[in-house]
């Protein structure tokens, strides 16, 4: 199969950098995924293929390197990230509660993205913040203790 | 009480700066480290009994000598483990949040011990204040001359790189985190060979988690018997211990290491919460057996847990209260387990999700009596020896320890055919 993209020379620059410091190139596979995934959102099988050749590797082992970490996404995603902790502190902490608002306010369960692209919801292993359970990310930022007030306010934050 | 960990570490302003950390006595162990020859810091470190904190607990200074020293292997590596990723467990964020430099040098130091030139932290991508912390505190590092070539000119080099995680709680596991690191799947490696002969890239590779480098600065500073006193019973220096789950004042607090578990719960997190009373807790870690009331008055040091049956783990603990089903507080174990399991082995790949049905299915009220003694058979057959790694047999300690002492809410579920407590 012929790769239908390519590379961007802002993408091969920054993948370079990261070749030279490492002492193979498949080495910075992860890395090159990274930003790929930065500049376009999520890794499509042309994005894949364009970067398997680039690392010269195979793309069936480059994508079972991309299917085996859990934010390598290898679907669209919407423009903003939810990743709602679903681990043992927030279980305890009424998670399950957030989840529950957060379906019946967008419309959405764990997997899904919403109609007009705003959001996309993952479960989230502990993301290490347990005494201030509930807690979940939006693209970058950490929101904890939540109640149903606050995630209310937090979810209009994101267009 | 001592508490060379934290001292420096307050959330009510921004952390400390590289002259800020230099003005608190901040890289003053690096400077004397670098007078003294590598063997005999190992030599320090394994005489202060200091154990890794990332889990397993064992003998840093003694991990560090089994590095070749002989001068036929040009290229070594240190690695901090920064992946943090145990549910329940949130220490290494507050120190890399809150001190970063500390780290670092830490970091400087052990890679000296071992003549590694090389060194990475290998961070949870989901720490992004750690990470911009970090990058900015290795900008000053090397601008002060603290890192890169020809170190406060003693003709050593060490570079450090920063490499952000993509997400799997195996990468924990310090031979699939040198996979993760070298851009292959983070599948853990065969034992023998050892990480410290052949680990990144086939070169000799120590990997430590970010407590146990934290502490090396104030073991050189202080010396082996300083950091032994620091400890209450069987083990030495402070440990950071955490409490999450419904309790008054959830956190964490550097105590000396070998505190009780009383006076972790009741005086640090300041008893349960209101309305709920004690049923059990992990102590150190969703990978830990259940400990319960009989137990509060332990130690949590490394030997007195494990007598208890369970392990100090990474020391921050998850309390059960009896709001909470222990049914479905397990099945959220598993179903995590489950999840994270790289697929490499089978009993891991297979046995785990079976185990999360079997768990789901008893929750959700259609458990069969013969269900207890199937999930029993899984603790064994997932349990030690079994299995590649640690991963499975971890995952068995909460449920086999729950069937223990928690067996009566298990066959309620099957004898109501629901859950009492939904």
């Amino acid at each position: 199969m012929i790769a239908q993209e390519t590379l961007t020379p802002e993408e091969m620059a920054e993948i370079d950098h990261e070749i030279a410091l490492v002492p193979m190139r498949r080495a910075a596979a992860i890395e090159a995924l990274k930003i790929v995934q930065h500049h376009r959102g999520w890794i499509s099988d042309d994005s894949l293929q364009a970067i398997a050749g680039y690392l010269e590797i195979s793309p069936e082992e480059l994508d079972s390197v991309a299917t085996f970490y859990n934010l390598v996404f290898r679907r669209p995603v919407g423009r903003n990230v939810i990743l709602l902790c679903d681990s043992i502190s927030c279980y305890v902490m009424g998670y399950e509660k957030i989840y529950g608002q957060i379906r019946e306010r967008l419309g959405i369960s764990f997997g899904q993205t919403t109609p007009d692209g705003r959001f996309t919801l993952l479960p989230n292993a502990c993301l290490g913040t347990c005494d201030h359970a509930p807690a979940l990310m939006i693209n970058n930022e950490l929101f904890r203790d939540l109640t149903e007030e606050s995630l209310d306010e937090i979810l209009d934050r994101y267009h | 009480m001592e508490t060379p960990l934290t001292q420096h570490i307050s959330f009510d302003r921004p952390c400390y700066n590289l002259r800020d950390y230099e003005k608190n006595g901040g890289y003053q162990a690096l400077r004397k480290a670098l007078s003294l020859s590598p063997e005999s810091i190992t030599n320090t470190v394994q005489a202060s009994d200091l154990k890794g904190r990332g889990g397993a607990g064992f003998n840093t200074g003694m991990k560090w000598s089994f590095v070749p020293m002989n001068g036929h292997y040009p290229v070594k590596y240190l690695i901090a483990n920064a992946d943090e990723m145990e549910p329940g467990t949130f220490k290494d964020r507050m120190l890399m949040e809150g001190n970063p430099h500390q780290l670092i040098e830490g970091m400087i130091i052990s890679a000296f011990a071992i003549q590694a030139n090389i060194s990475y932290i290998f961070l949870r991508w989901a720490y992004k204040k750690a990470g911009r912390l970090l990058t900015h505190a290795m900008e000053e590092a090397y601008a002060a001359g603290y890192l890169g070539k020809n170190i406060l000119g003693t003709g050593y080099n060490l570079e450090m790189y920063l490499h952000t995680g993509v997400g799997r709680y195996i990468c924990g596991e310090e031979t699939a985190l040198l996979n993760a690191l070298e851009g292959k799947r983070a599948t853990p490696r065969a034992k023998p060979p050892f990480p410290q002969v052949s680990g990144l890239f086939g070169k000799p590779t120590i990997v430590n988690n970010v407590e146990t480098l934290c502490n090396i600065p104030h073991i050189i500073n202080n010396g082996p018997d300083w950091f032994k006193s620091l400890g209450k019973g069987n083990d030495a220096g402070t440990k950071i211990y955490g409490v999450s789950g419904r309790v008054k004042r959830p956190g964490l607090w550097e105590l000396p290491m070998g505190v009780s578990m009383r006076e972790l719960i009741e005086d640090c997190a300041g008893g349960m919460a209101n309305g709920y009373r004690f049923r059990g807790a992990l102590p150190g870690g969703a990978s830990t057996d259940f400990l319960v009331e009989e137990h509060l008055d332990i130690n949590l040091d490394y030997k007195s847990v494990a007598a208890a049956g369970s392990r100090l783990g990474t020391g921050t603990m998850i309390i059960l209260d009896d709001h909470t089903c222990p049914v479905g507080f397990v099945h959220n174990l598993e179903h995590f387990f489950a999840q994270e399991s790289c697929g490499w082995c089978t009993p891991c790949r297979e046995g785990l999700p079976w185990t999360e049905k079997i768990l789901l299915s008893i929750e959700r009220g259609e458990g069969r009596p013969e269900d207890l003694q199937l999930l029993e058979t899984h603790t064994r057959l997932l349990g030690p020896g079994n299995t590649f790694c640690a991963l499975a047999p971890g995952a068995m300690e909460p449920l086999q320890s729950a069937l223990k002492y928690f067996r009566e809410d298990f066959e309620k579920h099957i004898d109501q055919k629901k859950c009492p407590w939904r």
